[in-house]
């Protein structure tokens, strides 16, 4: 990302949500974004799952230009390209965990049969630890089970890029760690980028770098020296009653 | 997104929400059944009306004494209030234009029938022997009466089915006598019954006798009222009539239209003016259905509002994960037009037990055409398109980013 700048117009004052932002991400990184609420992390979310156009800058994703793509070539992009994973999970509600991890293949420009997709939901659904419950609808999981299936659709389409919006927020702290869990193992043995973004400096230290946003510029960044392992962190938990 | 899927999901939503959806509905199916229930009517009254030309004949010519004269400051008592009209035109036309078969004069008035104990006031139309040919009205039982009744002014009479019922309840009425103002007539036969005319008349409460004793014994008159004509075809019908009206102005030395002292009217002509009042009347009656159709419609659109609102996050979330503009329009769309296709299937079996009710229940013809079902299914179609289409535009037009965090 080259010189990112992103101003809104709000009334008649102009806010400057990135005031020059400059990244470089390599593929199968786990980048952590930090920073206060205003510091511009959201916006620069935004505009990296390509919800939204940089108003100056470039964005290269995989070397290609794409920050003057229009609303449908975006959205085509994001299709295939990145998953989201959001704080309040953002699914489906009374659609079965099943149905909502279909949802992206829908949209896909060569949408696979209702079999092939039923198979591959189910696949994920497998890998997130929640086959026995495809059939459940949100209201029917927990917290953690939710941002599960959340997680598994934001894989169905096998993105490049994995964007995590504050993922944990919503969530307890035995929960937090699974969920951390299955991100950081799909980053190593699928090799997926993933882009988690908080406000928690300990969730920050999950991933391989660390990048602080404060008034729409980057403050810091640097390689998580310590870095938590939550698959360790979880077998060393006292036992409780079963999440999953 | 193939459209099989937009479908499903357009279908699922709208189970999701049965009662609102049913609701919603509501309003297309009311207005559909209307629109149906009410082409049934009109089509029920034009075949009605077809139906009556047939039993009239196609053929049949009248000529009434007066007209409806158009000048200006002209006083006209309308047809039948003039006494020009006479035998001898009824003879004239039979000589002189070559392409009627029948002639027969006509004259009629009101009169009290008894027999026995039984009394009834009925109207009595005198002909000759070929009148009820014309009219095509067959016999029950008896016979027509003779020429030589009509020049003899022999005192007989047909009976229509309801005289004879009420007179002669129990009996049959042929050979027996009835008095018409107290003079003694046999009756030698009954007709067959025509039922109701277009106005609710009832036709069957009649007396035919020869017109020469309806003249002179009962309303001692020497004029006629009508001349009932048949042409040899039907489409000897109009050229008959245009030869008609010129020999009658020139028997009765008539140079401006405006001054006619007669009214040539033919059954199709009759017809025809009927069919348009049908044709208005339904009309008048489709946009009244075609307005409550409006209102459903209306409906939709407000329902689709709702919905688009509460499920901002939704379309925030599938925008998200690849839906493109019109992918979201399309299945807004396709939500609005299957809550209107399925209200409008629902609304033509409504329409059409209520056309059946309309038989059955007031006897009011109806005839349910194929092309009535498929008018009003493809404009409850068309309503779902034009009303949903601004709720679906505004889903789809919804900023992604704004429409995730909505609350």
């Amino acid at each position: 990302m080259v010189d990112l700048k992103k101003s809104y117009v709000v009334g008649d004052v102009t806010v400057h949500a990135l005031r020059g932002v400059n990244l470089d991400l390599a593929r199968g990184t786990f980048l952590a974004v930090v920073g206060a609420s205003g510091s511009g992390k959201s916006t620069f979310m935004n505009i990296t799952g390509l919800l939204d156009r940089p108003t100056a800058g470039r964005y290269l994703l995989e070397g290609e230009d794409v920050s003057g793509f229009d609303r449908d070539l975006r959205a085509q992009l994001r299709n295939r390209k990145i998953g989201f994973v959001f704080q309040n999970f953002n699914l489906l509600p009374r659609t079965t965990a099943l149905e909502n991890v279909e949802l992206p293949m829908l949209y896909s420009p060569d949408a696979p049969s209702a079999a092939d997709r039923h198979a591959k939901a189910q696949r994920l659904l497998d890998i997130v630890g929640l086959g026995p419950r495809a059939h459940h609808t949100p209201s029917q999981l927990s917290g953690g089970q939710q941002q599960r299936v959340a997680i598994a659709r934001a894989l169905v389409n096998d993105p490049e890029i994995l964007l995590a919006d504050e993922p944990t927020g919503n969530l307890d702290t035995r929960t937090s760690i699974e969920i951390m869990e299955v991100l950081q193992r799909l980053n190593r043995e699928k090799g997926i980028t993933i882009i988690l973004i908080t406000h928690e400096h300990d969730i920050a230290e999950y991933a391989h770098r660390e990048v602080t946003f404060r008034d729409g510029r980057v403050v810091s960044d640097r390689l998580v020296q310590s870095r938590r392992d939550a698959a360790q962190e979880r077998a060393a938990l006292p036992e409780e009653e079963a999440v999953t | 997104m193939k459209i099989r899927n937009v479908l499903r999901i357009a279908l699922v939503a709208i189970r999701r929400n049965a009662v609102r959806s049913g609701l919603t509905m509501l309003g297309v199916i009311i207005g559909v059944a209307s629109v149906i229930a009410m082409i049934a009517l009109g089509s029920g009254a034009r075949a009605a009306i077809d139906d009556q030309i047939q039993q009239q004949g196609t053929n049949v010519i009248y000529v009434s004494a007066g007209s409806f004269g158009r000048g200006p400051g002209m006083a006209r008592g309308g047809a039948g209030s003039t006494t020009t009209l006479t035998l001898e035109d009824a003879q004239a036309i039979a000589r002189d234009v070559p392409t009627i078969a029948r002639v027969s004069p006509m004259a009629r008035g009101r009169a009290q029938v008894v027999a026995g104990n039984q009394n009834w006031n009925t109207s009595v139309e005198g002909g000759n022997e070929d009148y009820i040919v014309i009219r095509n009205w067959p016999l029950a039982s008896g016979a027509d009466f003779t020429a030589r009744d009509v020049l003899v002014a022999e005192k007989v009479a047909l009976l229509g089915p309801t005289v004879a019922k009420t007179l002669f309840p129990d009996s049959d009425p042929v050979g027996q006598i009835i008095r018409v103002r107290n003079l003694p007539f046999r009756v030698v036969g009954v007709l067959t019954s025509k039922g109701q005319n277009q106005w609710g008349q009832d036709q069957d409460d009649i007396i035919i006798a020869p017109y020469t004793t309806v003249q002179k014994k009962l309303l001692g008159i020497t004029f006629i009222q009508q001349i009932v004509l048949s042409a040899t075809s039907s489409d000897a019908v109009e050229p008959a009539a245009v030869e008609i009206t010129k020999l009658m102005r020139q028997r009765h030395k008539i140079q401006d239209p405006n001054d006619d002292d007669f009214t040539v009217r033919t059954v199709a002509e009759m017809a025809a003016t009927r069919t348009e009042m049908a044709n208005t009347m339904t009309m008048l009656l489709m946009s009244v259905a075609s307005v409550s159709l409006l209102v459903g419609g209306i409906g939709i659109m407000n329902i689709m509002l709702v919905s688009v609102t509460e499920r901002t996050r939704e379309i925030g979330l599938r925008m998200a994960v690849g839906a493109r503009t019109r992918d979201i329009l399309r299945q807004f769309l396709a939500e609005a037009v299957s809550l209107s296709i399925v209200g409008g299937a629902v609304g033509v079996l409504l329409g059409m037990s209520v056309s059946r009710l309309l038989t059955t229940g007031l006897g009011w013809p109806t005839v349910i055409t194929p092309t009535s079902i498929i008018v009003a299914f493809a404009f409850a179609g068309a309503v779902g398109v034009f009303f949903g289409f601004y709720p679906a535009r505004k889903a789809a037009e919804l900023d992604p980013i704004e429409a995730l965090r909505y609350e």
